[in-house]
């Protein structure tokens, strides 16, 4: 990781550790299932067994009558409102009322004094359903006859996407070659270690409190007002500590916290859910697999001149947030290569598996495996180096993409660059042992985007007499180190230490609303926020320093907790002193508040033209890897990455970030898949569930990032996304990586041991450099 | 009713005497019981390592141990660790400052094992904290980072000539 020079900044740009490292690592952090109330409940939720039924009739009598039970309910317990995050994706019950779609969905809810009787009374409810077929398969769901899901979707479609830029036919007409490919990606999960949980309480007055794990509080809250029927004003979410989010359902409210809320209700009693493992593992939310058909014209010198892209998508039985889902691959199709000509179809299919949405990078690290598996087919054939025809068709800074992408900074040249040299690519590509391999994967992302209406983020900077802070703001530190990073905004801008500094968790009833945690987004869009609102207090505060100290207002300079005039340091103030000096003498109490969104208009994802992100960020991965042609494993040697941050606000988090992105791909590439077999789920365990464990991961040695540094002027000191990002190159270049060591192109993911045993076979056992040496012989 | 048995235990140095359901586990009791939360509920199989504490100072999953078999023994969780110390352990202070701290769900767990580790063997190689913390799953961090911590702490515990 290379250090990278911080300016003048005081707290800036330096690797502080983050905030609340210090309460997660004494254990004192309170994470939701580490709540207990007062004569608090344990909540269980019953699924579905089938993957597609009609519910005749539910029987509660026997689970009420067990000793121990407070409540039971079902899907007539609730409005009947479907929730859902935009008014094409409201297709959410809070309990299943007259249908199940996959197995897993939830029909019913037990409150009981402990979480043992609610299990055993789960035992009890008796639900009589009429089996319906059934569809496993997105492509078998399009057709005609096939089961039907939702009355809403014809043929199953639940988002659809077509949009063209340019004109591919003339692009694939006026290319030297064309190369097609079909890739298939696998269904993955979040993984996050803390299962969902929360406690929900309705008391006496009608208010309902809902105290959760929740990435993005201010969706749950907007949902539970839907499904619920009932006004925002009336609900209050609270967040708890978060032990991971990557949108593995805590951005959105959940059957369990309707039923926690209104099992409260009922019992007049706080209710807590927590799911086991195994539920977390089976229940929605989760990578969208995909087919993905790639057509590319290029000329012979490597240019890129048309793509077409199709997809396919299995969405599982729900929406979530589906048109996005499928917009984002067309739309990433125009970064952070240059193609003239661009066309884009994709369909989003109801199937009765467990449904899908977003995971770190959401849809944009499958159609950059596909892509950038390409990229590197085509330069072998056309006798190319990948570097080259990546350099080659790099975007520039200041380009505007076909599909209306308006680049600021875009450091994608240097970060094929770095990465080049930090792997040593040229003294191993080509050089290395047989079963060892070297590739490179591109990819990029968004400085967050406008997905819904609401899309600004807010901040309040209140300034105590002590001379510390209170930063409250609407958004959630899942672990990614907000905390922190807004925290150091917040001092950098009034000249106070970081420590000084409280960041507030999320309370409906008090912070200010904020769209939440996704598309990389919190740093840039609350950070400049954070700074304004920081700029708002100091403004404020500058002006009774300027009077107090004879100076002018712009000659106040605010650093290390004291205030003082630009040229003449001297004149001076502690800055707890000025801050009790307003309050205290002249009666004004500092707040500063600020707010930001882009501007940007909100794009029509089934058109998909316009600006999505103030800020696009590029990345490039390469992954050294060997081969066991005894096994079949694939080990990663190394990876090395670099990633255009804009400007590293603290690069320990950065890197934290970005490493830990990079090891998520890992596990796409070689280890993870959600198996099911007929919608049933056969590997709901972390047993059976493989992600990447300390002992798959290279040596330190052979680990790198290097920040490419282009100080974006719209984000806060410059900064840009760095969560997810780096992780979408990372599938590539494992592939063009193995193939590298055997010769043998996987295009479905992930690259498992039976697979590449199965293909070696195939290619005689010999891998790909025995091959190519062979015909050089001939 | 479920049938209750008197179990005596010893957590951080302080003796606790509970009426409790034998089947209960070590990570239920000291959860729900003691109010010890520090030590986190996630797979419940013995697969994640995140309800990792120490008993007679060997790293144990807690979620698949019975209440009732840690009778007899020191039972050290995280909370026990920087008490001890008097002020954060120097692992604890490693996992702040290398960064190998994200949302901390895992952080408990790793850091027991570690300490587990660190006593049996004061220092190691990269390659033999990799072994040790293999049991533990980490989403956010990669790994990367929390090995570093473990090696850190090594050399920060050599330093100071900590106590075998």
């Amino acid at each position: 990781m290379s250090v990278q020079a911080c300016g003048d900044y005081a707290i800036i740009g330096k690797p502080v550790p983050k905030k609340d490292a210090w309460i997660k690592v004494t254990g004192e952090a309170k994470y939701a299932d580490d709540l207990f109330l007062a004569g608090m409940l344990h909540g269980k939720l019953l699924r579905s067994p089938h993957p597609h039924a009609k519910i005749s009739h539910i029987d509660t009598s026997r689970a009420e009558k067990l000793a121990g039970v407070r409540a039971v309910i079902t899907g007539k317990d609730f409005p009947g409102v479907k929730y859902g995050n935009m008014p094409q994706t409201r297709d959410y019950l809070p309990l299943a009322i007259d249908k199940v779609r996959y197995i897993g969905d939830e029909v019913a809810a037990v409150a009981a004094i402990d979480e043992e009787i609610a299990e055993e009374a789960l035992d009890l409810i008796r639900v009589e359903y009429e089996p319906l077929p059934a569809v496993f398969d997105a492509e078998e769901a399009m057709k005609p006859g096939a089961p039907q899901l939702h009355d809403h979707a014809a043929n199953n479609m639940s988002a659809e996407t077509a949009f063209q830029f340019g004109d591919v036919a003339k692009g694939f007409a006026e290319s030297d070659y064309l190369q097609e490919d079909l890739f298939e990606t696998q269904p993955i999960k979040q993984g996050m270690l803390e299962p969902h949980a929360c406690i929900g309480q309705w008391d006496e007055t009608g208010k309902i409190t809902l105290w959760a794990s929740k990435q993005s509080p201010y969706v749950v809250w907007k949902q539970l007002s839907m499904g619920l029927g009932i006004e925002t004003s009336r609900i209050r979410v609270i967040q708890t500590y978060v032990g991971g989010g990557f949108s593995g359902g805590k951005q959105e409210a959940m059957p369990m916290d309707f039923c926690a809320v209104v099992l409260s209700k009922k019992c007049g009693r706080p209710v807590k859910f927590v799911h086991n493992m195994d539920e977390v593992l089976t229940i929605g939310h989760m990578r969208h697999p995909m087919k993905l058909w790639l057509r590319t014209g290029v000329k012979k010198d490597g240019t890129l001149l048309a793509q077409h892209l199709k997809i396919i998508a299995d969405g599982g039985a729900y929406s979530s947030i589906g048109q996005l889902s499928m917009y984002l691959p067309g739309a990433m199709l125009n970064l952070p290569y240059r193609v003239q000509h661009v066309k884009y179809e994709a369909y989003r299919a109801y199937t009765n598996n467990g449904f899908c949405g977003a995971l770190r990078g959401h849809t944009i690290p499958q159609v950059c495996f596909a892509r950038d598996s390409q990229l590197d087919l085509i330069a072998e054939k056309l006798g190319l180096d990948p570097i080259d025809i990546r350099l080659k068709n790099g975007l520039r800074p200041g380009e505007v993409t076909p599909n209306g992408f308006r680049l600021g900074t875009f450091g994608f040249t240097e970060c094929v660059e770095k990465a080049m040299e930090a792997s040593g690519w040229k003294e191993k590509r080509g050089n290395l042992p047989r079963y060892r391999g070297i590739g490179m994967g591109c990819g990029s992302l968004v400085s967050g985007a406008r997905v819904m209406g609401h899309s600004a983020s807010t901040a309040q900077v209140n300034v105590h007499e002590d001379g510390t802070v209170a930063l409250v703001t609407g958004s959630t530190d899942v672990g990614q180190g907000a905390d922190t990073v807004l925290s150091m905004i917040a001092a950098e801008v009034l000249g106070v230490g970081l420590d000084d500094i409280r960041f507030a968790l999320v309370d409906t009833d008090m912070t200010p609303a904020d769209p939440g945690t996704f598309s990389s987004r919190v740093t840039f869009w609350t950070g400049n926020a954070v700074k304004i609102a920081a700029e708002d207090a100091r403004r404020q505060l500058a002006e009774i320093a300027a009077e107090k100290l004879k100076a002018e207002i712009d000659d106040v300079v605010f650093r290390d907790r004291q205030v003082y005039v630009r040229n003449d340091p001297q004149r001076r103030l502690r800055f707890d002193e000025l801050v009790r000096l307003a309050q205290h003498r002249l009666g004004k109490v500092i707040m500063g508040k600020g707010s930001y969104t882009s501007g940007e208009a909100l794009i029509d994802f089934r058109t998909g033209y316009g600006n999505m992100s103030p800020a696009y960020t590029p990345s490039a991965c390469v992954v050294e890897v060997e081969v066991d042609p005894q096994t079949g494993q694939v080990t990663v040697a190394g990876v090395w990455g670099a990633h255009d941050c804009g400007f590293p606000l603290n690069p320990m988090l950065v890197k934290g970030q970005v490493l830990g992105a990079t090891v998520m791909g890992i596990g796409q590439a070689l280890y993870e898949n959600l198996i099911r077999v007929d919608g049933k789920v056969m590997n709901p365990s972390f047993r059976d569930y493989k992600m990447p464990l300390t002992e798959d991961m290279p040596k330190l040695a052979n680990v790198g990032h290097v920040n490419v540094i282009t100080n974006d002027p719209s984000g806060p000191f410059g900064a840009k996304e760095a969560g997810e990002g780096a992780a979408a190159g990372v599938i590539a270049a494992v592939a063009n990586a193995v193939y590298n060591a055997t010769g043998v192109r996987f295009r479905s993911l992930p690259f498992s041991p039976d697979k590449i045993l199965f293909a070696l076979k195939e290619s005689g056992g010999k891998g790909g450099k025995a091959q190519v040496q062979s015909q050089s012989f001939t | 009713m479920k049938p209750l048995s008197p179990v005596s235990l010893k957590v951080n140095g302080d003796a606790y005497e509970l009426s409790i359901p034998a089947w209960r586990t070590l990570l239920e009791v000291l959860r729900e019981d003691l109010s010890l939360t520090g030590t986190k509920r996630s797979c419940q199989e013995g697969q994640c390592g995140a309800c990792t504490v120490l008993l007679d100072g060997r790293a144990i999953y807690s979620c698949l141990f019975l209440a009732v078999e840690a009778q007899g023994k020191e039972i050290l969780t995280i909370e026990g660790l920087a008490r001890s110390a008097g002020a954060l352990d120097p692992i604890q202070k490693a996992f702040v400052e290398t960064g190998a701290v994200q949302c901390g769900f895992c952080t408990p767990g790793l850091i027991m094992a570690a300490k587990s580790f660190l006593d049996e063997n004061p220092s190691p190689s990269e390659e033999e904290v990799r072994r040790a913390t293999v049991g533990h799953l980490c989403r956010c961090t990669g790994y990367f980072q929390i090995i570093e911590a473990v090696l850190a702490a090594a050399r920060e515990r050599a330093g100071k000539g900590a106590p075998a």
